[in-house]
């Protein structure tokens, strides 16, 4: 029993085995049946889905195919697409359908990938655990008590199930990395600035980052491959040439030089994922790396520094949701202060309020300086201990998150405490480096993800350090329990 | 940094956010804990560090100055709550 | 107790930019609503803003003109507010980080002083929508059309002392950026709006009173009227006993009053952070050199060329440099006629009487500079006299006929053959013996008078067409024969 990957289904879809349409037709019959239990869509496309199949099939007898031409895939309901209902996760934006597209979703509009459906995330990607989707919980298919992680939850799932070889997702302080690791699948946040954010609903504008997620680096590869470049409509993307993310994964590792910050292995990770990554250390080790011993000496400093610049950001990124152009209005408003209050107050959900109010705080008048600057320092602090490190070592290693999946409801009552399970992803996103999470074991029966960070602009680099590791591991094809069969 | 009602209904009035009562005593909680965590931030010292407000210090792009959107007013028009001859309705505004 | 006024302006120039500061949406006045806003404009989920290579352009002209520090490093802020015609829930300004620094302008007090006003800084700014409150069964309709139209937002020093200095103020502002053509200068379509901040103090007192906020006048006549209320109206209330309390006041124009805003007042706390979807704008050297370089003539070095070429007073020449339109229009007829007197004269007498009674600016004249040009070159070659030239532009104002056309069809050609004015001469004295009599009794003082009758009666003979002082030459002559 195997779920096929992205890059295998492309291979099928070349060669002829099946065409875009039969396969379509598999994957949407397989989420009609099998989702009720994952709830990882909030939409499904199946008409728009069928329409581009064909249309992919076609261009393929025609001889225009590209390497994602026919390929199924899913947007992370968090992508504007042009006509299908983009939600966020919210009740505010439940009946939002945008007369427009993401770049992204464009891009692999463009290369021919046929759009499956939306996924489910936590309401405006504010969450690591999908707990706080309007549409529901999400469940891990490796055990249905444990969450998937979030935001990027319903992406993760359906790649994991095998409702879908690949999605996108987005990543403002872990919501690629988080639940891929909790899922077990590969998923990669680029550079700040290499992906464009147009289209893309904003959390925290000078942090979020789109990605794709997959079974493997290569699957992820392939997907970047279309998804990065430049774009004019995003002032933050990045004006530089994009590397072909395939050419270089089948180099070897010989002299790579890892670096492992030893804070990140301190109090408060959990022994099984602790020995999975030393494990997975070791087996670069055997790949011809060589390991070193690095200090980052201000991640404990990385949450304040997040949860003051991402809900600052925030506050002011999602006071466009009032009630007058788009999106919940409140029924029969006295006035219009009502209208503003009650509108938000019924149309957002508790830890979008929460992180508005924390941001509304943090601006506020004589607060500026001690929260969202001192954060800035801090971010920069950040950086420059990256740099740093960067310069002694290719690559950074670690975990991607202190323990596996823990189950639903463990930690909703106490905001903080969800808050420090993010501890290793967030720097990454304040220094604006690519980190991916990828397959590296499991602890009672919940996948463990290793992540890798790198350079500005290093993720050709990072995906072939992920697809040699990949070659010799099979973490990364291990199935769910309650996942689909074979499908194709 | 404690938080009371005071501060949290003047927080929630700038976010307009109506808050209840329930809502206000979690407010005063999960805030102050939030703020507390934050809190760690000040210990360091950053007198000689410039903010860090975009990671790449890029500096910004220009556009250039042409017009290059279609009308779409039918499409967005449809989005609204509530509109009549073209315009967006909002409960009266006194000034 | 005598009082001093404290007056410094904050204007609003909308940019003369194609698109909007932050979209691809067209910068239009008048459309039918919310047809030119897009995703950026609209603040839609997912949109994101990038800035107009122009607008920055016009803002670094604008500091260059006003001999101004040019920031190298501007930063983007927001600030934070909810309104319904401010769609994204802020307003994308420059607080801390302007692109203009310190500078300054001269203003014309009156026919020879001169006063120097401080320009603390300018920044760029998006506008918003506009709110409309004409009954929708009860609701606020909102057009967004005008929401991220590029702003100049200029801050002035509190240096002016009078609602004139404020006057004069704004229109050197308006000739500069109507000069540099980085603003159309329409006021009546908002283009130009300020907002007066105002104080009174002792004379003499250093420290400056307790200051109210003038909001969104759009006409010069406004600025001095608010301006000269407010005054009147702290000046009466510190006299007796009362106290001015900081406030955001509206000038009423109907009623001629102004009225506090205290709805605008409550909780202002504008949340400023810098923008995380705009990067620090950056620009060098010779960005600014290259600017420097390519300024046009400005107002205060076109006024004194027109003193030093054309040999005009200060003061001809300063009213005609202020307004770009009123310069070029000079400097047409001028060429046209070669007399720059009576060029001056004409524009800013007859034209400007007639401009203002129809309400229409110089840049719209039905006259054009080549016909006034024309109209002075025939008094200049006395094909036309004064009174005939009267008539020529009256004609001109209702029709676009050529003037020498005019001139035939309305037979307004001057009559310079004597034999002809002789004859009408010959003819009102035989036609007019009573007249003649009492004029010839007169004693000489009086005659002077009386002569304009008959004067009268031989233009009208001819219709107008007959050289005045040739008639009166010649009345003279005959009448005293007479005597």
């Amino acid at each position: 029993m195997s779920i096929p990957t992205l890059s295998q289904i492309a291979h099928g879809l070349s060669t002829g085995h099946f065409s875009s349409e039969e396969i379509t037709c598999d994957l949407l019959a397989d989420i009609v049946a099998k989702d009720k239990q994952y709830n990882s869509f909030i939409t499904i496309t199946k008409t728009l889905a069928l329409v581009q199949a064909r249309a992919a099939d076609q261009r393929r007898s025609q001889g225009r195919a590209a390497p994602l031409t026919g390929v199924p895939i899913a947007h992370k309901d968090i992508f504007c697409t042009r006509g299908i209902r983009t939600s966020c996760a919210s009740r505010m934006l439940d009946n939002f359908v945008p007369p427009y597209e993401s770049t992204v979703s464009q891009r692999l509009l463009d290369a021919g990938s046929v759009c499956l459906g939306k996924t489910n995330l936590d309401e405006f990607a504010m969450g690591s655990s999908n707990e706080t989707s309007y549409y529901g919980v999400v469940n891990n298919p490796w055990d249905l008590d444990a969450v998937p992680g979030g935001s990027s939850g319903g992406s993760t799932v359906a790649v994991a199930a095998g409702l879908v070889p690949g999605a996108t997702g987005t990543d403002t302080g872990g919501s690629i990395r988080q639940p891929a690791s909790f899922c077990g699948v590969t998923g990669i946040k680029p550079t700040y600035g290499r992906v464009s954010r147009f289209g893309i609903i904003a959390y925290a504008s000078s942090l979020d980052q789109a990605g794709p997620i997959a079974r493997t680096a290569e699957d992820v590869a392939l997907m970047l491959n279309v998804m990065a470049g430049f774009d004019q409509q995003d002032s933050t993307s990045v004006d530089r040439a994009v590397d072909d993310y395939c050419a270089q994964l089948e180099q070897p590792l010989k002299g790579l030089k890892i670096g492992l910050p030893k804070e990140y292995f301190g109090p408060g990770l959990d022994d099984g994922v602790a020995q999975c990554i030393l494990s997975a250390v070791q087996d670069y080790e055997r790949l011809g790396a060589q390991i070193l011993d690095i200090s980052l000496s201000k991640l404990p400093l990385s949450i304040a520094a997040y949860y003051v610049i991402a809900s600052a950001e925030a506050s002011s990124n999602l006071s466009r949701y009032d009630g007058v152009r788009y999106g919940y209005r409140c029924d029969q408003p006295t006035g219009l202060l009502d209208m503003y209050c009650r509108s938000r107050a019924e149309g957002f959900g508790t830890e979008v309020k929460r992180r508005i109010m924390v941001g509304t705080y943090a601006l506020s008048e004589g607060y500026f300086d001690a929260y969202y600057r001192k954060a800035q320092c801090i971010r920069r602090l950040i950086k420059n201990e990256f740099e740093h490190a960067l310069a002694q070592v290719d690559v950074i290693m670690g975990p991607v998150t202190p323990t596996p999946a823990f189950n639903q409801g463990s930690k909703t009552v106490n905001p903080v405490g969800m808050y420090l399970e993010d501890i290793y992803t967030l720097s990454a996103n304040l220094a604006g480096i690519p980190a991916m999470s990828v397959p590296a074991g499991f602890v009672s029966g919940r996948p463990v993800g290793l992540q890798i960070m790198g350079n500005y602009f290093a993720e050709a680099q990072l995906l072939q350090i992920a697809h040699q590791y990949q070659k010799v591991t099979d973490w990364h094809l291990q199935i769910p329990p309650h996942s689909s069969q074979e499908c194709a | 940094m404690t938080l009371v009602d005071t501060d949290i209904k003047k927080i929630a009035h700038l976010a307009r956010l109506q808050i209840s009562q329930n809502e206000l005593i979690d407010y005063v909680n999960s805030l102050g804990s939030i703020l507390a965590l934050v809190d760690h931030m000040q210990q360091v010292n950053t007198d000689d560090v410039e903010p860090l407000a975009n990671p790449l210090d890029q500096h910004q792009r220009l556009r250039v100055d042409q017009v290059t959107t279609v009308n779409q007013h039918d499409e967005f028009m449809a989005l609204a709550p509530v509109s009549d001859a073209g315009l967006y309705l909002v409960p009266k505004v006194i000034e | 107790m005598s009082w001093e006024v404290v007056i410094g302006l904050e204007i609003h120039a909308q940019l003369a930019t194609r698109s909007k500061l932050f979209s691809g949406a067209a910068v239009t006045f008048g459309a039918i609503p919310n047809t030119h806003a897009t995703l950026v404009d609209l603040g839609m989920p997912g949109a994101l803003p990038v800035l107009n290579e122009s607008a920055l352009k016009m803002a670094v002209q604008f500091g260059v003109a006003i001999d101004a520090e040019i920031k190298q490093h501007s930063v983007f802020t927001r600030k934070n507010y909810f309104y319904p015609d401010l769609p994204k829930g802020y307003q994308t300004s420059q607080m801390d980080e302007p692109i203009v620094g310190q500078g300054y302008v001269d203003i014309q007090l009156d026919h020879s002083r001169c006063k120097r006003i401080g320009v603390t800084r300018a920044h760029l700014e998006e506008d918003a929508g506009k709110s409309l409150h004409e009954n929708f069964t009860g609701m606020t309709g909102i057009d967004l059309n005008r929401s991220s139209t590029p702003l100049l937002e200029i801050v002035s020093e509190p240096d002016m002392r009078s609602a004139a200095e404020a006057v004069a103020y704004m229109r050197k502002i308006h000739s500069i950026v109507t000069t540099l053509g980085i603003c159309d200068g329409n006021m009546a379509e908002g283009s130009m709006r300020c907002d007066a901040n105002v104080s009174i103090r002792p004379v003499g007192a250093v420290k400056l009173g307790t200051r109210t906020e003038l909001k969104n006048i759009n006409s010069f006549r406004f600025v001095e009227r608010a301006i000269m209320l407010e005054a009147e109206r702290q000046i009466n209330l510190l006299e007796a006993g009362g106290v001015v309390v900081q406030e955001t006041r509206l000038y009423d124009s109907e009623h001629n009053t102004t009225r506090s805003m205290r709805s605008k007042e409550e909780a202002n706390d504008y949340r400023y952070f810098p923008c995380p979807d705009l990067l620090p704008v950056h620009i060098d050297d010779d960005y600014i050199a290259n600017i420097r370089a390519q300024l046009p003539e400005l107002p205060d070095q076109r006024c004194q060329r027109f003193i030093d070429v054309y040999g005009l007073s200060e003061y001809d020449a300063s009213v005609l440099s202020a307004n770009r339109s009123m310069a070029d229009y000079f400097e047409v007829v001028q060429r046209c006629c070669n007399d720059p007197k009576a060029s001056a004269n004409w524009i800013m007498g007859e034209l400007t009487k007639y401009l203002n009674e129809h309400h229409i600016d110089i840049a719209d004249a039905p006259i054009s500079a080549p016909q006034l040009g024309q109209l002075l070159k025939r008094i200049a070659d006395n094909t036309i006299h004064g009174n005939a030239a009267k008539i020529l532009f009256e004609a001109l104002w209702h029709s676009d006929d050529d003037v020498d056309k005019i001139i035939v069809n309305k037979g307004l050609k001057q009559l310079s053959d004597v034999g002809a004015i002789e004859t009408m001469v010959d003819e009102v004295i035989s036609t007019h013996v009573d007249q003649v009599q009492q004029y010839i009794l007169a004693p000489a003082p009086r005659r002077d008078r009386m002569l304009g009758f008959f004067v009268g009666r031989v233009m009208q003979a001819s219709k107008g067409a007959a050289n005045p002082s040739q008639v009166n030459k010649l009345l003279l002559q005959k009448l005293n024969r007479l005597n």
